[in-house]
């Protein structure tokens, strides 16, 4: 699914010039469960954006489907975020103002969906999610978990077929980050999701299916340890 | 979404969505508030000049009195004024009906030659008269004639009184144009079509309270007395007495002539080139359009009209240009202080137009928010300037005002309408006020529309130029 040749990545802070990365070759098939690793500020987020077309490289490819994402235009970066791409954030990032149900419609704005279906696709993925009574909440009204959740209906809402977690559990705890994680593997399994999840936490990366840790903007693939498979 | 966003977000920052509504608000108040005042100026000196001119009156044509001319006919002196004796001493009287000192007059045959000239619509004749009445006492035993005022003491000391008030001669036709409109008649009637040389006269209404006059009452014109048939409802600049044209020129002796002719114009933007052509048929007369006797208007409504028109104009381009700025640099803050939302959106797959069409809204919003609060101020604020109606008084420039030779010369632009008595300024007191008129409430929405759209559109500009990647960095 994703192809990346010899990415590069760099830019400025200030008078620095930051190399996020260097080189980095990584392939990402169809169904994978993928963690990417390594201490802050290293260049997982980096990595995040570029294959969510957030973001484009100094030099390399990212392929997508066989298209390059560094060649694409905004408009046409913007119809596969919008279709093929789902983001969730450590911060949760959800519109303060907007109710739960609100949020996750925001997902369906660019979409063909009509307004009125909109209404109803938000408050069924809601509900998959058991936030159905929710719905009509703030998010200063919810749980750090539940905030998590209202993202990741907002993520799925379009079914997508990629999902980019950057640090999900990052502001949970324990309880409510295996909580969230269980609930990303279940989605994985149940939709046939490419899952990305980029973490600092090896309890959270010890769920997926094939590992990459970066270093010094460089990637390489470990194996990780003590994967239990979800049963559909 | 689009309307549910912008309002929760507009009450989530409330105190600055206030504070840029109410700058907003504060300048289109000064742009209601200012044009109506300025309206109401404008009002007030057409007041004026309909006082002078007569309502309907485009231009007067006039001729004023040169060095060597006779001028206004002469008093008499004291040697011609009836006199009686009683106890030795001299009682003088005299009533006499003149034209203004430095105003002189036009043959009547005039009217026609102007009223057959394209571009008028209607010419009227009429004679811009005084009245000036004296009546003294000289004590017997006085050596020194008619000059002499001293008086040996044990006398009885001489005494002396001078009267005047205005009197205007004005033509009756249905067609005719002047100072005076049947609809100002409000007691009594106005002049009918049999009333051409008659004994009558209308009284403006402030001088028959003042003389105790009603409809039916006798008013003494010229020695003569005349029948008051109705009373008018005229500006304080106006003549106090309206007499028949023809009875006019009678009591003044000055049969077939007339001081001004009041003209129409068939369009107002013929008005300068009518005066042009009249001033080629009649090349001794001056010719006076209301845009010249504007250019005299002094005292405290010329005051105001430089006020609201300079001063007025520039505090409000001034407070709306401050209320813009301050608007499009809030909306920048706001927008900056959204960057992780706005780049959320983005990641959403929101197009970058989507995003700016969403500030320019909230934008907008903000400025029709304004936009009404400041009609509503401005609106108050116009509707309490024409509550208190606050008087002010017009000076209408002298003869004198381009003196050919000071005191003696006449030569040169003379006073629309003649001038009043003794040649001297005439003061005509408005009352100011400010109405509203349609076309300011529009531009009023105009401007807000155009606030709100340059508040958001700074905010859409720094919202355009946001990367999501940098938003969305996340640190840790």
């Amino acid at each position: 699914m994703y192809e990346l040749t010899d990415v590069r990545k760099s830019f400025r802070r200030g008078e620095a010039t930051v190399q996020a990365l260097d080189g980095v070759d990584l392939t990402i098939d169809k169904g994978d469960f993928l963690a990417v690793q390594g201490p802050t500020g290293q260049g997982k987020s980096t990595l995040l954006l570029l294959l969510g077309g957030l973001d484009r490289p100094s030099s390399g490819s990212v392929g997508f489907e066989g298209r390059d994402l560094a060649k694409l235009s905004e408009a046409e970066l913007a119809g596969l975020r919008a279709s093929e791409f789902g983001f969730v954030f450590q911060t949760f990032n959800l519109i303060p103002t907007l109710t739960a149900q609100e949020n996750v419609e925001t997902a369906l704005v660019p979409t063909s969906v009509p307004v009125h279906e909109r209404h109803d696709l938000a408050l069924a993925m809601l509900d998959e999610l058991g936030l159905a009574d929710r719905a009509t909440h703030l998010p200063s009204e919810l749980s750090g978990g539940q905030q998590q959740r209202v993202a990741i209906a907002r993520a799925l809402v379009k079914k997508p077929r990629v999902l980019l977690a950057d640090e999900p559990t990052g502001n949970l705890d324990e309880k409510m980050r295996d909580e969230i994680i269980g609930l990303l593997e279940q989605l994985w399994v149940e939709r046939g999701l490419t899952l990305v999840v980029v973490t600092h936490d090896s309890a959270v990366a010890r769920r997926a299916t094939r590992l990459a840790v970066i270093e010094n903007g460089r990637i390489r693939e470990s194996e990780p340890s003590g994967q239990v498979p979800v049963s559909s | 979404m689009y309307f549910t966003y912008i309002r929760r977000e507009l009450r989530r920052r409330l105190k600055q969505s206030l504070v840029i509504a109410f700058g907003l608000a504060i300048g289109i108040a000064l742009v209601i508030t200012v044009s109506s005042a300025s309206a109401g100026v404008k009002s007030a000196q057409r007041q004026v000049l309909h006082s002078l001119y007569g309502v309907g009156t485009d231009m007067t044509v006039t001729k004023s009195a040169t060095r060597n001319q006779a001028g206004p006919q002469r008093f008499g002196g004291f040697g011609a004024a009836p006199r009686s004796q009683s106890g030795g001493a001299r009682h003088l009287s005299r009533n006499v009906l003149h034209t203004s000192f430095g105003s002189s007059t036009l043959p009547a045959s005039d009217v026609a030659k102007v009223g057959s000239l394209s571009g008028v619509a209607a010419a009227s004749g009429g004679l811009v008269l005084t009245n000036t009445s004296f009546s003294g006492v000289i004590p017997s035993g006085n050596s020194r004639g008619s000059g002499g005022f001293g008086a040996p003491s044990g006398t009885t000391r001489p005494s002396f009184s001078l009267d005047s008030f205005t009197v205007d001669g004005i033509e009756i036709g249905e067609n005719a144009v002047g100072p005076l409109t049947r609809s100002q008649v409000t007691s009594g009637s106005y002049f009918s079509a049999d009333d051409s040389s008659a004994k009558v006269a209308i009284v403006s209404k402030t001088y028959a309270r003042q003389h105790s006059l009603k409809v039916g009452s006798k008013v003494v014109v010229a020695g003569e007395k005349l029948d008051v048939v109705g009373l008018a409802n005229v500006s304080s600049g106006a003549a106090e007495v309206y007499v028949p044209l023809a009875t006019a020129q009678k009591l003044a002796n000055l049969e077939g002539k007339i001081t001004t002719v009041f003209v129409s114009v068939s369009s107002a933007s013929k008005v300068s080139s009518v005066a042009s052509k009249v001033k080629a048929a009649l090349p001794s007369a001056t010719v006076s359009t209301s845009a010249d006797l504007a250019k005299r208007v002094s005292g405290a409504l010329s005051s105001a009209s430089s006020l609201t028109d300079s001063l007025g104009r520039w505090l409000s381009i001034a407070a709306l240009a401050v209320a813009f700025l301050v608007a499009g640099l809030l909306m920048v803050a706001a927008v900056s202080r959204r960057v992780r939302e706005f780049g959320t959106l983005k990641a959403l797959g929101w197009r970058t137009r989507r995003v700016v069409a969403q500030v320019v809204g909230e934008g907008l919003a903000l400025g029709l928010l304004g936009g009404l609060a400041g009609i509503v101020l401005g609106v108050a604020a116009a509707a309490a300037i024409s509550a208190a109606a606050p008087s002010l008084t017009a000076t209408v420039g002298s003869t004198f005002a381009t003196g050919g030779g000071g005191f003696g010369g006449f030569g040169g632009n003379g006073p629309a309408g003649g001038a009043r008595p003794f040649g001297g300024a005439q003061d005509v007191l408005v009352h100011l006020t400010a109405p509203l008129q349609a076309h300011t409430i529009l531009i009023a929405l105009l401007l807000a529309v155009a606030g709100g759209l340059v508040a958001g559109g700074f905010g859409a500009w720094r919202a355009a130029r946001l990367r999501p990647a940098d938003a969305l960095r996340s640190v840790g």
